[in-house]
């Protein structure tokens, strides 16, 4: 099983992101939970989203994630924000939304992994949006797998019907420029 | 077997399917966290026409419930949904239907109390129902949302049942999380549920007064009669659960056995934590102990016998609660004890509160729970006087 944490700020989008993916993992057949931090969401506060995917058994497990396999950073300001790269697991990974180099990123934080991105930069050319949840999808798939790209065209057509295709390209542009060490 | 289909969904969406495949002809229903997901889902239903019913928009859940009675008596087939303070302020009007024998079908997506306010799960305010007269079934999963709401329909409308039923699902754990689970096709589901036909629908035609009035010389017989009906509805509970079983192949009882082969301790739970509570039975069986869990599916009627028959070879019988009975300890341990008053042979009783207020519980606070019960137990045997432990409390 792999368990990730989404950690963005509330109107993010990192509950749908978590449902997004969840939905993608169980057409291919997998079981997967998605579990958004309870409670009511205000915009701009840090929140978490939870996501649980596992090839084979189903998820048993229903609580908040508090040992990480991946650590997704929707909003690079948040990192300071509480000890959260601390609770990943050891051979754990922190995928971050930066403007920054990846090298830049690799000295800062302190994860045997990371992926960096620069995903408000391609979700404001490619939707016209600051909004990076879909964007981040790619990042995601290309450093974990978790999901097989294409197998996020159909929840994401499902849920933003005519927008899809701008946020099924930002998501695809993540993917290529996702840059993982 | 029928045919289904894997998806995700949420267990909200999944409630609203099973209403939607029930065919249901009245909704009143008024939205609260964290059943809100259910209403708004069965009112786009309805507004797209994916489901031919009167959504009635009310403005309290003491109104929701009055509409599901009047609805109910004409003859329809009705739903309604809350939670947590929803529950209290339709507390009133709970009984009305358990005792007119209306057949309405209630999911609770289950929450804490106020003061202080908490939108998150606990069972205060499914224990603050217990005594409503409705049949009452847990589910831990959105599989078992989505099952046991369908099942409540056909096990409410038994002509030999006509008692109201509340299926509770646990608040955010269950209501907003997306999960696989396998969901029929609707022909599939067709005919499970018969089409319903309630024997005194009120008729313009031939007024009748339902409820009104009962002085002291008719009361007692009317809840002589109610009580003894409403013991009597689990012949009938079983049979729905088994028809479902043969039909879908996910068979429930009322009271469910996890790796309870020659256990001496058995853990006790109820709802959406139990399958974390599985993994920690998992992780003590492996170091050789011999634990098993119990889960309370039904809760309503409180199902003795089959209770009795799973305890019955258990030493040490540790219940969760998630709920305080405030001078009293925990409800759910109060019920198994007195249970389990006059039997010759009986376990030790350990009862502990947690996951109040969405606190979650996880594998370590099952296996403390385990543990910490055996010391308490050496501790009776002492002679000693024990206490309801609240676990995982910061003092």
């Amino acid at each position: 099983m792999i368990e990730i944490c989404i950690y963005g700020r509330g109107g993010q989008g990192g509950v749908t992101l978590a449902e997004l993916v969840a939905h993608a993992a169980i057409l291919e057949g997998k079981h997967a939970q998605s579990m958004p931090s309870f409670g009511p969401e205000r915009r701009g506060a840090p929140v978490f989203a939870f996501l649980r995917v596992d090839e084979t058994e189903r998820i048993k497990v229903r609580a908040e994630i508090k040992e990480p396999d991946v650590l997704l950073v929707l909003d690079p300001g948040l990192l300071g924000v509480g000890d959260v790269v601390s609770r990943l697991k050891k051979d754990g990974m922190t995928i971050v939304n930066t403007i920054k180099s990846h090298d830049e990123m690799k000295s800062k934080i302190e994860a045997n992994k990371i992926a960096t991105v620069d995903a408000m930069g391609i979700a404001r050319a490619v939707l016209g949006l600051p909004i990076v949840n879909t964007t981040m999808i790619g990042a995601l798939v290309k450093a974990t797998g978790i999901v097989k790209l294409e197998s996020m065209e159909a929840p994401m057509e499902e849920r933003f019907g005519k927008v899809a295709a701008k946020n099924i390209a930002a998501m695809r542009k993540a993917y290529e420029e996702t840059v993982v060490s | 077997m029928k045919k289904e289909k894997v998806v995700g969904l949420e267990g909200s969406f999944a409630v609203a399917e099973a209403v939607r495949l029930a065919n249901t002809d009245v909704i009143a229903a008024y939205p609260i966290t964290p059943q809100t997901h259910i209403v708004e889902r069965l009112s786009e239903m309805v507004a797209e026409g994916e489901l031919d019913a009167e959504f009635i928009c009310v403005e309290s859940e003491h109104t929701a419930m009055s509409a599901c009675v009047g609805a109910s008596a004409a003859g329809a087939r009705v739903f309604t949904c809350t939670a947590g303070q929803g529950l209290e302020l339709m507390h009133e009007v709970l009984y009305i239907p358990s005792s007119m024998r209306l057949p309405v079908v209630a999911v609770i997506a289950n929450r804490a109390l106020s003061a202080p306010l908490s939108v998150w799960c606990d069972h205060s305010d499914m224990m603050a129902v217990r005594d409503i007269g409705w049949i009452q079934m847990l589910a831990e999963n959105n599989q078992q949302a989505f099952d046991l709401t369908l099942c409540a329909y056909r096990i409410a409308e038994d002509s030999d049942v006509l008692f109201p039923a509340m299926v509770h699902i646990d608040g955010f754990y269950l209501s907003h999380v997306i999960e696989d689970m396998s969901l029929p096709e609707d022909e599939e589901v067709a005919g499970f549920i018969p089409e319903y036909e309630y024997p005194f629908t009120l008729d313009p035609d031939k007024p009748v007064s339902m409820g009104c009035y009962a002085p002291p010389f008719i009361y007692p017989e009317a809840k002589k009669a109610q009580e003894v009906a409403f013991e009597s509805t689990i012949p009938q509970i079983l049979e729905t659960w088994k028809a479902f079983g043969d039909r879908f192949g996910r068979y429930y009882a009322p009271v469910e056995k996890y790796r309870m082969e020659n256990a001496k301790i058995a853990l006790l739970t109820m709802g959406s934590c139990s399958e974390t509570a599985m993994l920690a039975i998992d992780e003590l069986r492996a170091k050789g102990e011999d634990v098993g869990l119990i889960r309370l599916r039904l809760w309503r009627p409180f199902p003795f016998k089959e209770f009795r028959e799973a305890v019955k070879d258990v030493e040490v019988l540790v219940v969760l609660d998630r709920c305080v009975s405030f001078g009293m300890g925990g409800p759910v341990c109060s019920e198994v004890k007195s249970a389990l008053y006059d039997q010759q042979k009986k376990p030790h009783v350990v009862g502990f509160i947690g996951g109040l207020g969405g606190r979650d519980i996880l594998i370590e606070g099952f296996e403390y729970m385990i543990r910490s019960a055996l010391e308490k137990v050496k501790a009776i045997e002492r002679g000693e006087e024990i206490e309801t432990e609240m676990i995982g409390v910061r003092e």
